[in-house]
């Protein structure tokens, strides 16, 4: 009764493929952005204190921005793997690439504004991904998977090598430039969180209605069945390299938002093959093949670590930082296997049964 | 000359090593089609118990014997717990679940032994030492006893499993499931017993893998990383083809070697990362299924 569709009548095709045709769901949107854009940002940071045990700038800072950074990164790898059905283990590389793609451009071309930068850096590891996109023309499922193995380790030392590309120190260590938009810089942890938050409310619009597009149409046709949608005529030349694009170019900006607005200095290890599986993990986590997914999964593992921390500080005083990382491996290993058995469609299926279930609630008959 | 035939039997024989690792991928995709990401993390785990266990003083055929056993226990866990509840799902599925396998074993192993580095003596534990073979020293030659031993016990591996495959009655009950599981069912087969034993196999494996990767590079974490060395073979070679792996093994080995020594002064160095990935995909641009994998015909 509370959540419900019926009653909600949609009188020209305008409003019937509207984004959200749901007033509850608007009003929802609505609210968390909200809370994001102006709650966070004005919430008084000794309040803050008193209430979590971490202060308002760690939050923003440590946890905040990682967390919307890697929800990117996972839409894009979710466009790619959930929508399009290209299994992909390279994510991590394309991340890279944005990185160092942005620093260039920022270093190189002073004058160039920091939008464009962050564009600037998706065209070219959009660019990169067609690149590595090319070989799934040719061969398909797990044969796929591991060549794109082959983009990660690559890229990898492609980057680490090329002194032009990251400076020339062993570990291709780069210092992001400091950031200004209008004249005005960006540095405390509240500005790089809005602007963060700005980046990823924008391409999370920008995918949500791709994938209600003809080309989000096209990726599930192919993920589904790419020998019949090849037959009813979808290209799968112009849409198995698209989703690699379109899903490098997330790949490529989350990147950049990890060089300037998370870390501030990147080394080409931040980046490795771990970072790619994680990636993944959190798509399955969070359900493939769901916009509302990448954000749970990626809010999920990136509470777990914190959470595991403390529980166990709480519990059983100092333990060995050997068991807690061995810990969280074994339960973020578990947890993929326990969702694929349980709920193969990850977090975002969890929140359809509470729909289906509020739709009738308080009166189930 | 020398050089260069020096240079091409080290590849060779390393290509051997990345056969053993990738033997166990191709003994469960066979039989399950499950693309078993774990296997490094299985090689880990095994490596890590026999040290373990020889650590405590156990006797080296004894700790084999013990490790073997927890191999089949772990084997057949993995069987009950994670392969049953994903009876039928789509492939790309169950390999999801092995790359959180690989995730909870690397955990597990760790957990239950630890983090440490522990050497695995070539001497004490294979009965000979890593120096270059005495035999091959006269003719000009610097190949080590230990990379001759290695490439020995993975070849006898290989005949092993060729013979089991094709001559003995489980073999062909094995040969049976991986062309079909329903008709292997409707003729008798206990699919479930046939699981366990492919696994159990597959540890198999992990453990004599493990302990020659061992010897090599000290049982430690980055172990599990091997399997990153043996993908690229067994795409190379076909993901159902024993052959393919050994073949796959060789070209890649040699290839990486002799990269490594002709290009890596050009180019810097590390390039034995990649290099194997790169040429398996230009063998898979012409074959899209391996050299010897079955091609898969699509229909809808």
């Amino acid at each position: 009764m509370i959540y419900r569709e019926c009653g909600v009548f949609k009188p020209t095709y305008a409003k019937d493929m509207a984004i959200f045709p749901i007033p509850l769901d608007r009003w929802g949107i609505g609210v968390i952005l909200f809370v994001a854009f102006i709650v966070v940002p004005v919430f008084p940071s000794g309040l803050w204190d008193k209430i979590l045990p971490w202060s308002k700038d760690y939050c923003l800072s440590s946890i905040f921005v990682l967390f919307l950074i890697y929800s990117l990164a996972t839409l894009g790898l979710n466009l790619l793997t959930g929508y399009a059905g290209q299994l992909s283990l390279g994510h991590a590389a394309f991340m890279a690439v944005g990185a160092y793609a942005g620093y260039n451009l920022s270093a190189r071309l002073e004058w160039l504004p920091l939008p464009l930068v962050f564009l600037g850096a998706g065209l070219v590891t959009a660019a990169v991904g067609l690149l590595f996109g090319i070989p799934s023309l040719r061969i398909k499922g797990f044969y796929l998977a591991v060549a794109t193995l082959a983009a990660q380790f690559t890229i990898e030392w492609v980057i680490a090598h090329v002194s032009w590309i990251s400076g020339g120190s062993v570990l291709g260590t780069i210092d992001t430039p400091p950031m200004k938009i209008l004249g005005r810089s960006i540095d405390t942890p509240l500005e790089k969180y809005l602007l963060t938050l700005f980046v990823v409310v924008v391409l999370t619009i920008f995918a949500k209605n791709i994938v209600r597009s003809k080309i989000g149409r096209a990726w599930m046709s192919i993920r589904d069945m790419d020998v019949a949608s090849e037959i009813i005529g979808v290209s799968q030349f112009r849409y198995k390299l698209l989703a690699f694009a379109v899903s490098s170019f997330y790949a490529g900006v989350a990147g950049a938002l990890i060089a300037f607005c998370y870390l501030g200095s990147v080394q080409i290890n931040e980046f490795e093959l771990l970072l790619s599986f994680w990636i993944l993990g959190m798509c399955i986590i969070g359900g493939m093949g769901s916009i509302l997914g990448s954000f749970l999964g990626a809010g999920f593992i990136v509470l777990l670590p914190i959470f595991i921390n403390q529980v166990v500080r709480m519990t059983s005083g100092v333990m060995p930082s050997d068991f807690l990382s061995n810990l969280e491996l074994m339960i973020f290993g578990g947890m993929i296997i326990f969702f694929l058995i349980v709920e193969p469609f990850g977090l975002a299926r969890l929140w359809m049964t509470i729909k289906d279930k509020l739709r009738l609630w308080p009166f189930p008959y | 000359m020398t050089f260069f035939i020096e240079v091409t039997i080290s590849g060779l024989l390393a290509g051997i090593m990345y056969s053993l690792v990738a033997l166990g991928f191709v003994m469960i995709f066979k039989a399950s089609g499950v693309f078993n990401f774990a296997q490094g993390a299985m090689v880990l785990f095994a490596a890590l118990t026999f040290v373990r266990f020889l650590e405590m003083g156990m006797w080296v055929w004894a700790a084999f014997v013990v490790t073997l056993v927890a191999m089949i226990v772990l084997a057949t866990a993995i069987e009950w717990i994670v392969l049953r509840p994903l009876v039928a799902r789509p492939p790309i599925i169950l390999f999801m679940a092995t790359i959180g396998l690989s995730f909870f074993l690397e955990g597990f192993g760790q957990g239950i032994w630890d983090n440490q580095v522990h050497g695995l003596d070539c001497e004490s534990v294979l009965g000979i030492p890593d120096i270059p073979a005495g035999w091959l020293m006269e003719k000009g030659l610097m190949i080590s006893q230990f990379d001759l031993l290695a490439a020995a016990v993975a070849a006898v591996s290989v005949v092993l499993l060729v013979l089991f495959f094709q001559k003995t009655r489980t073999g062909r009950a094995l040969r049976a499931v991986s062309d079909d599981h329903e008709a292997s069912l409707s003729v008798g087969i206990p699919l479930r017993w046939i699981w366990g034993i492919t696994w159990a196999i597959a540890g198999l494996i992990a453990l004599v893998a493990g302990i020659l990767w061992g010897t090599r590079l000290g049982v430690q974490y980055s172990l599990s990383m091997v399997v990153l060395k043996a993908l690229p073979v067994i795409i190379l070679g076909g993901f159902d083809s024993i052959p393919g792996a050994i073949i796959g093994g060789l070209i890649i080995g040699s290839a990486e070697k002799l990269g490594e020594v002709y290009l890596g002064d050009y180019v810097g160095g590390g390039i034995e990362n990649f290099l194997p990935y790169l040429l398996a995909m230009v063998f898979l641009w012409f074959r899209p299924y391996g050299l010897f994998g079955r091609e898969i015909i699509e229909r809808v």
